[in-house]
């Protein structure tokens, strides 16, 4: 009876164990996965004319598989919902943790947890009946299906990570910094915006690489709402498309095994490689906070 | 201009930035509510889709994503938990534990078109399931086991050391202390995180694009290994694929889902207060 029960905790412990160790399994086997399906499209087509290749067409009878027009459009995309997400967003943090009253606080925190929480077909769906019309008639285009109502929609979608990790990144700021300067006679804001806000800035770069990662990776809301056109733009009131989409729309079109198959396959590599690279540094910026 | 009246444009300043960050939220949710509440009606919640998806109800969609969720959340759970145990009881600060942390931030990064792609060349082609709710809800599940690891890793954390040193003095065993004493005190905190999960999955659509989601099956799903229509997937596709859509239908369907993902929260949020509230230490 002791050694059978002394036999279930051994076994019950390694299970333990190598559920601990799932994450790197799984981290592993996404990226063997995309290699395995995605990697031998290097074979036959070159490295270099996929990634800097203006021509992204992957049907045609002489296909072209160049990805810059893809890179384009999520650069566009991310520096664009960057730009909007990130003054916004900051302010916002500092509002809800240093000004706001408790009530107030409260109600305004699950408000940004409840814009996190809205699944981004919703908000593509919205973004296309809303927006995007108006975004039409202000700039009198043609379509409203541009970057910008693309950088928009996922200025409002990256907002929730900002604001919550930077406000814990203001939280975690010591008091006796804040009595210091209090004691010597300076306001609420001068506090903030000399103390406080260069105390929090690892925590503050971390949550902004944290909003860009899932900038880069959103898929349906910047499908549904970006007009699905693969060139290269040159402002942002021009129809793009992202990596993420183009992967989207087009892998159900695909033979299984085909080149075009095997490049969307690559696309999610390059994907896999931005998202890694990004949530490397954000993960060192939230640990320097830390500390 | 003195500090006082410049703090007081600061704040206002500060004030108004945060509405525009939270007053969209309102927007969306009463447009879709205004909108889609027309639609809403027993017919719609029971009936298959007709006429090529114009009329009609939404069903087999609501009962797919019902499916597709509670099975991948029965196979990420225990997985999920199991790591968090790892990581809070027995794991050393060390090389390996670095590791694993850094890969959970990963795997929380990974776009979720990536998980769809991972979920086409694992479950659907190199390991044969096809197309269909069981590869659907695997690659879903390791989509949200960055959550669930992350919030029942805080939940263990929260329960405090004097209860495992007792336990452990009394001659228990390592794994019959966490079982017996540590895991009902955090079982709140990872109900809370777990539902959180759920409510995030129940919303994707890029991970099923090409694992689980079919445009229209005219009947339920039977078996494991059967496509399925999902809530998310049938929005996308009746917003943009199809002319002629009545936007009643489409509004209407948007409600449900938002519906469905804001009651999982707001249950998951009302857990918590509980019982922080009732907390006894």
């Amino acid at each position: 009876m002791r050694r059978l029960k002394k036999l279930r905790d051994y076994i019950i412990e390694k299970m333990i164990f190598i559920s601990g160790i799932a994450a790197i399994i799984f981290v592993i086997l996404i990226f063997f996965f995309l290699v395995k399906e995605g990697g031998s499209f290097f074979g036959e087509y070159n490295i270099k004319d996929f990634i800097f290749g203006h021509f992204w067409y992957p049907a045609s009878d002489s296909p072209r598989f160049g990805i810059l027009p893809l890179i384009a459009g999520s650069l566009v995309i991310v520096v664009g919902a960057t730009i909007l997400a990130v003054p916004l967003g900051i302010m916002a943090a500092l509002y809800i943790s240093e000004v706001a009253p408790k009530g107030l606080k409260d109600l305004l925190k699950a408000g940004v947890e409840m814009l996190a929480a809205i699944p981004s077909v919703v908000v593509g769906f919205v973004g296309m009946v809303t927006l995007v019309p108006v975004i039409k008639t202000v700039f009198g285009i043609p379509t409203g299906l541009t970057a910008l109502s693309g950088c928009i929609m996922l200025a409002f979608m990256a907002m929730p990570t900002i604001v919550s990790i930077s406000e814990d990144a203001i939280n975690a700021v010591p008091w006796n910094y804040k009595e210091g300067a209090l004691a010597l006679g300076a306001t609420k804001w001068q506090i903030m915006y000399r103390i406080i806000l260069p105390a929090a800035t690892p925590g503050i770069i971390a949550s902004v690489m944290l909003g860009i990662g899932r900038v880069i990776g959103e898929t349906m809301a910047v499908m549904m709402v970006t007009g699905n056109a693969a060139v290269i733009p040159s402002g942002f009131l021009e129809s793009v498309r992202t990596m993420t989409a183009t992967i989207a729309a087009e892998m159900g079109e695909t033979v299984r095994g085909s080149s075009h198959y095997r490049s969307l396959f690559a696309i999610g590599a390059v994907l896999f490689v931005i998202t890694f690279i990004i949530n490397f540094i954000a993960d060192t910026y939230l640990h320097k906070n830390k500390e | 201009m003195n500090a006082k009246k410049s703090q007081k444009i600061a704040f206002a300043v500060l004030l108004a930035t945060t509405l525009v960050v939270v007053l969209p939220v309102l927007i969306i949710i009463i447009v879709i509510i205004k909108e889609g509440i027309p639609a809403i009606n027993w017919q719609f919640l029971t009936t298959m889709p007709s006429n090529g998806m114009r009329s009609g109800g939404i069903f087999p969609a609501i009962l797919g994503t019902i499916y597709l969720v509670l099975l991948s959340v029965i196979i990420a759970l225990p997985v999920g938990v199991m790591a968090a145990i790892y990581l809070n009881e027995y794991a050393q600060d060390n090389l390996l534990t670095r590791i694993i942390k850094l890969s959970i931030v990963n795997l929380a990064g990974v776009p979720s078109v990536v998980y769809g792609l991972f979920g086409l060349g694992l479950f659907v082609i190199f390991l044969k399931f096809g197309v269909c709710l069981l590869s659907g809800a695997l690659t879903l599940a390791i989509m949200e086991l960055p959550v669930i690891i992350t919030t029942s890793k805080e939940a263990l954390s929260s329960v405090p050391l004097s209860f495992r040193e007792v336990s452990l003095s009394l001659g228990v065993s390592k794994w019959q202390t966490i079982r017996y004493v540590v895991l009902p005190h955090a079982l709140p905190g990872i109900m809370t995180g777990t539902i959180l999960s759920i409510a995030r999955i129940a919303g994707e659509t890029a991970p099923i694009l090409f694992t689980a989601a079919a445009f229209y099956i005219p009947r339920l799903p039977g078996s494991l290994l059967d496509q399925i229509m999902v809530l998310p997937y049938h929005l996308f596709i009746i917003s943009t694929q199809i002319p002629n859509m009545p936007s009643k239908l489409t509004y209407g369907t948007a409600l449900v889902l938002l519906m469905l993902v804001l009651t999982m929260n707001l249950t998951a949020i009302v857990i918590r207060t509980y019982f922080r509230k009732n907390k006894k230490w």
